[in-house]
């Protein structure tokens, strides 16, 4: 009868949160797993400094929960000699705090959150140590499939498809991040309603790519900004395995939009993208999915500015292109499909005025591209996150 | 007060019953440290009601042997429901043990209570098998080869077992169970009724067609997490049994998020190409980021893999 009562009592006065510290050392795998298992809503569990060699993806399904370490640098989890699991550490709660640790050589994707609503990703190291490379896992961070998505002061490094991706979720913030030596440095993928704001993405094969892809639970992406980024000399070459979709990622691109509606890129600090500073195109592969619109809609670039850009042109026909217009393309590139696609940049626009996405470069008629005057589409609105997610970083 | 007085009553009647299964304890709120708490066995032997069970198609984990029972609670039953899957009563229990020919490695215990479903993983040690939340590692040997065998964390069979964000069991579907094992149960009390319904073919009947056989392996091997409501959905990759789209079945269809696990190849499944084929190329890797499934694997199945390659090969 005690015993129940004791239940009762717990059942009914939530528990005060708690901190678990996790240190290095033997058997830090079971230990820290189980810490992970084992937390309640309201609990942190702190990593304290130091290098913990992992030889297994590490997961969190409690929700209200902060996994924190001592600094990107100060605690590591380290995968390099991971045996099981497609990715570092898989959070599939809600309202969860990932901060201040790093992840190094997961053998699948970094960091992932599947259907985790209002995770805030803040002040982590997500990298591969050997520099780019094929056989480095696809993404740095990752959720997916979620609802309220903050990513600020990250920074990832080497992964073989894009450092920061976003995937199906909607209402996002990336800030104040870093994205190197990634094939992609932030991907936002079929998502809507994101602000991609005051990141660099520098050498990387494509520095910011907003895609839509077909055959996907959600589509139709949209409401997009790219503003206030550093997006420069993204000259590594693409190192994405083949079949991937970034594996078509032309090396040298800095902003890349593909087959979404009303996305505005402005204000950003553009130089040294070999391909383009600005790539504006629908969606070329073949498609059966008849929900599915491959073109751009309501597309604005404005007000970047823009340094060298167009001397190392990549994409098929590039470089015969850039022959007959004197050795070089202009910073802006536009297939010349979809509508309502406006650039108010003081720079030059190429266009191929292609008849659609998937026609092939034979058919591009080459030009400097005209656009409409008059109003522009509207701004999508800023983003705004449920206040604890900020409140949780401040 | 009606409430708490009923429970306490319950709790006496547990306390005071003859030794059998701790039905107390799988209705409780707490994870019972050790296997032989929920008495599941007396001397290696099941108990009333907790009975023996195999599948057509099983799930593949490294050619370790399986065996399962399930327990109902007394004076309920299983509820057959009419698209072949089974409604186990709060009170039931899956239990899953694995292991080698003369090494029991671990148990895993799936026990429906009021609030749904839990899975609980414990490693044998001696003669008791002691509950890991946080999953191990045991190196083991297995047709001459030694391989870290991994037992999941908790969260870990959670991933397996989830389907839209709660635990469901994933084995014991009544078109994946034999029709006299059926029968046994409706026999035993166990179950209400076992009409004849659709029936995956097992995997390695070879009187049954390639196509089907491929499509039952896939969907026991493939489908807990790749379908529309679990783990795998973002991939856009569904194979269940039931999946009528063939892009989402993978045919022709490109990869969203693989990263290296596309091993350089453009489709899931290239019909008539096998070795142009993803799903084939992951089954057969044993790489973490690369092998699929992503857990409970370290060994490629052979067979498994020989059965997808002539299902793709004689693809037109």
């Amino acid at each position: 009868m005690k015993a129940l009562a004791l239940a009762l009592l717990a059942a009914a006065a939530p528990l005060a949160a708690r901190t678990v510290t996790v240190t290095p050392g033997a058997g830090a795998q079971e230990r820290l797993q189980t810490a992970l298992i084992e937390a309640q809503p309201g609990d942190t569990v702190q990593i304290a400094a130091g290098r913990y060699d992992l030889t297994d993806g590490l997961s969190l399904d409690v929700d209200k929960v902060t996994v924190r370490g001592a600094g990107p640098n100060a605690t590591v989890l380290s995968f390099k000699g991971q045996q099981g699991a497609g990715e570092g550490l898989l959070v599939t709660s809600d309202d969860v705090v990932l901060r201040d640790f790093g992840v190094e050589d997961t053998r699948g994707d970094g960091i992932k959150s599947k259907g985790a609503d209002r995770i805030v990703y803040n002040n982590l190291r997500v990298e591969w140590t050997g520099g780019p490379k094929e056989t480095n896992g696809a993404y740095g961070v990752y959720p997916v499939s979620s609802t309220d998505v903050l990513i600020d002061r990250v920074t990832v490094r080497g992964a073989s498809d894009a450092g920061i991706y976003v995937g199906q979720s909607k209402n996002i913030v990336v800030r104040n991040s870093t994205a190197e030596f990634n094939v992609a440095g932030i991907e936002i993928e079929n998502s809507y309603n994101a602000d991609v704001y005051a990141n660099t993405a520098r050498k990387n094969a494509g520095g910011i790519l907003v895609f839509d892809l077909p055959n996907l639970p959600q589509m139709g992406g949209h409401a997009i900004r790219v503003f206030d980024n550093r997006v420069v000399e993204n000259d590594t070459p693409n190192f994405a395995p083949k079949g991937n979709i970034v594996a078509s990622v032309p090396t040298g691109t800095g902003v890349m939009v593909m087959a979404n509606a009303d996305v505005y890129v402005f204000g950003n600090t553009l130089a040294g993208n070999g391909n383009a500073n600005v790539m504006l195109i629908g969606y070329k592969r073949p498609f059966t999915d008849k929900t599915y619109n491959p073109l751009l809609r309501g597309v604005v670039v404005r007000d970047n500015k823009h340094g060298r850009a167009g001397f190392a042109p990549s994409f098929p026909g590039g470089k015969e292109i850039a022959a007959a217009m004197g050795g070089s393309l202009p910073p802006i590139f536009w297939d010349g499909t979809g509508t309502g696609v406006v650039v108010r940049d003081a720079v030059p626009a190429l266009s191929l005025n292609l008849p659609s996405p998937d026609a092939s470069v034979d058919q591009a008629r080459p030009a400097p591209a005209q656009f409409a005057d008059g109003p522009l589409p509207p701004e999508p609105k800023p983003v705004v996150l449920p206040p604890p997610m900020e409140a949780a970083i401040k | 007060m009606r409430l708490l007085a009923c429970l306490a009553g319950w709790m006496l009647l547990a306390s005071a019953a003859p030794p059998g299964v701790n039905d107390a304890l799988i209705l409780g709120d707490t994870l019972p440290p050790k296997l032989s708490d929920f008495g599941f066995f007396r001397d290696g032997k099941p108990r009333p009601r907790v009975h023996p069970y195999t599948l057509n198609t099983p799930l593949f984990s490294d050619y370790a042997e399986k065996e399962r029972f399930l327990y109902v609670p007394a004076s309920k039953t299983i509820t057959y429901r009419g698209d072949g899957l089974l409604d186990f009563p709060i009170g039931s229990a899956l239990i899953k043990t694995f292991g080698y020919p003369g090494r029991k490695l671990e148990t895993r215990v799936l026990m429906r209570r009021a609030s749904g479903w839990v899975a609980l993983p414990y490693v044998w040690n001696g003669n008791e098998a002691e509950l890991r939340r946080g999953g191990t590692r045991i190196p083991v040997e297995v047709h001459g080869q030694p391989i870290s065998y991994a037992v999941p964390n908790q969260n870990q069979c959670k991933e397996c077992h989830q389907l839209a964000g709660s635990i469901e069991p994933i084995g014991p579907k009544a078109r994946n169970l034999a029709q006299p094992l059926l029968d046994d149960l409706v026999k035993a009390g166990l179950l209400d009724r076992a009409p004849a319904g659709p029936k995956l073919p097992r995997w390695d009947d070879l009187q049954a067609p390639v196509a089907a056989r491929a499509r039952a392996y896939l969907d026991v091997n493939c489908g807990h997490c790749h379908n529309r409501a679990g783990a795998a959905s973002n991939s856009g990759l569904y194979l269940t049994w039931e999946e009528a789209d063939p892009v989402a079945r993978g045919i022709g269809k490109t990869p969203v998020a693989a990263g290296r696990g596309s091993g350089g190849l453009e489709v899931a499944i290239a019909p008539g190409k096998p070795d142009l084929s993803i799903l084939l190329y992951r089954m057969n890797s044993t790489e973490p980021g690369v092998a699929m499934p992503e857990l409970g694997r370290s060994m490629v199945h052979q067979e498994g893999v020989a059965l997808v390659r002539d299902y793709i090969a004689g693809m037109k």
